[in-house]
């Protein structure tokens, strides 16, 4: 029998970390895109756009993550569409990321005094323009904090990709362990790897909460 | 022709009429306090004029330009009306100079260096000068009321609507902004006030106008409107018996 050394079952595990990393930075981005187009719909004047974009978010919000990587990956299937795992993955996150960083920032541009928003519109600017120069400055800095927080869960997220066959760190963690039947030894070290990986991100909301919170004075 | 008419103007909040068929005319020039009970539709009947409120009936027009309930009347509409709020409502996130600035380069598109002196030649005038670089939480409220006019006037309205610009001052700063509104009466700029600054619209204003239940009650020169109030809600409004 092979003997593997703590260093071989790190080295594959910090390689398959690449696309847990890789993923995360798709579906944040890619969910941010999104989200930003349903926080437009979201406070949409006209009410079928608002209406879209709420039933959207609840549709993402209400159904489990896993649910919704099953229906990506097999679900297309059943039309004909061969996608692979990797695509269905990076679909799946982008979706389910856009609907709550959406409606994190739905609440950010709501916390905004309503009479930025006359005096704005009395110096004769189109809505565009509030939200361009007026709004979304000052509701950028209260998103900061909670959107940071929530790239977290979209990197602990990504371990559930593992289950329509993406090989991401929780995947590695599964096949490395069904080669050295160490299931301690390298759950363990996954964990320790998410941990750093999402570590620093929660430590760093908190410290820009504190630190935009003083910057916000007595507005 | 009048600069503002405003003709059987209705305004419903749900079941509830605030303002019931108002006609009212101001020609250019003209200083009007809007005064009356809390409630009676004062604050309502200005922010429908530059379409903040939206009416449910009737007509507004400034200098030609409809009040119409899209984006391009609009604008047209509230280049020629500015307006300053009770609560100031200027852009934390800019200096003073940026706020004056902001709405003349991003929708008149002046350029920067323009945008610029006409900033400094409004703060100037409010006596705020040596402001340009401070933020607004770094002035006092009267200070930032005075910028909120400047950042009004700044886009060269022809009228300026003022909704209780005094209210949320302490008494010893109101005098400063009065006095920048003072002038701008003198220098014949037309002015439409909610104000409970009775003796500012005793001094000031051509014409007083009060409101009640959602109508203009009682209308005409502040020494008449003062001295002999006819009606006994505006006699009871002005504690005189």
């Amino acid at each position: 029998m092979i003997e593997f050394t703590i260093w071989d079952i790190l080295r594959n595990l910090l390689l398959a970390t690449r696309w847990t990393i890789l993923l995360s930075l798709v579906s944040f981005v890619g969910g941010g895109l999104v989200g930003l187009v349903l926080l437009f719909l979201r406070i949409s004047k006209r009410k079928w756009l608002r209406a879209l974009a709420k039933y959207y978010i609840e549709l993402f919000q209400g159904t489990p993550l896993l649910m919704q990587l099953f229906i990506a990956f097999f679900g297309l299937g059943l039309f004909g569409i061969d996608v692979p795992a990797w695509l269905a993955a990076g679909l799946a996150l982008i979706l389910w990321s856009a609907a709550f960083l959406g409606e994190i920032w739905r609440g950010c541009v709501e916390a905004i005094a309503k009479g930025q928003w006359e005096a704005s519109a009395s110096l004769a600017m189109g809505r565009l323009q509030q939200m361009r120069y007026v709004i979304l400055p000052q509701a950028m800095r209260i998103a900061v904090p909670p959107t940071v927080g929530f790239s977290v869960q979209v990197i602990k997220g990504t371990a559930l990709t593992s289950i329509i066959g993406f090989v991401e760190l929780s995947k590695a963690g599964t096949v490395v362990t069904n080669a050295t039947f160490q299931p301690f030894t390298v759950y363990g070290l996954v964990a320790l790897i998410y941990f750093a990986l999402c570590w620093p991100l929660s430590k760093s909301s908190q410290i820009l909460e504190r630190k935009l919170n003083v910057a916000h004075r007595n507005h | 022709m009048s600069l503002i008419a405003i003709t059987e103007v209705r305004k419903s909040f749900g079941p509830n009429e605030v303002l019931k068929g108002i006609n009212l005319d101001v020609e250019p020039g003209e200083v009007i306090a809007i005064i009356g009970k809390s409630g009676s539709g004062k604050s309502t009947l200005l922010r429908c004029i530059n379409g903040l409120e939206t009416i449910s009936d009737g007509s507004i027009s400034v200098a030609g330009a409809q009040l119409l309930d899209d984006e391009a009347h609009l604008k047209a509409l509230r280049l020629k009306v500015g307006m300053i709020f009770q609560q100031f409502n200027l852009f934390p996130h800019l200096t003073v100079g940026g706020n004056v600035m902001l709405s003349q380069m991003v929708v008149k598109k002046t350029a920067k260096p323009e945008a610029e002196d006409m900033a400094r030649k409004m703060l100037e005038r409010v006596g705020l000068s040596q402001k340009f670089d401070a933020y607004p939480d770094q002035l006092s409220g009267g200070q930032q009321q005075r910028v909120a006019i400047a950042r009004a006037l700044a886009m060269q309205p022809i009228a300026l609507l003022c909704d209780e610009i005094t209210s949320a001052l302490d008494p010893e700063l109101v005098a400063e902004v009065l006095a920048v509104v003072r002038e701008l009466a003198a220098e014949g700029m037309t002015l439409l006030m909610v104000t409970h600054e009775m003796k500012f619209a005793r001094d000031v204003c051509s014409r007083v106008v009060f409101m009640h239940q959602g109508r203009v009650h009682e209308m005409g020169r502040p020494e008449e409107v003062f001295a002999t109030p006819q009606t006994p809600e505006l006699k009871q409004f002005l504690g005189v018996h």
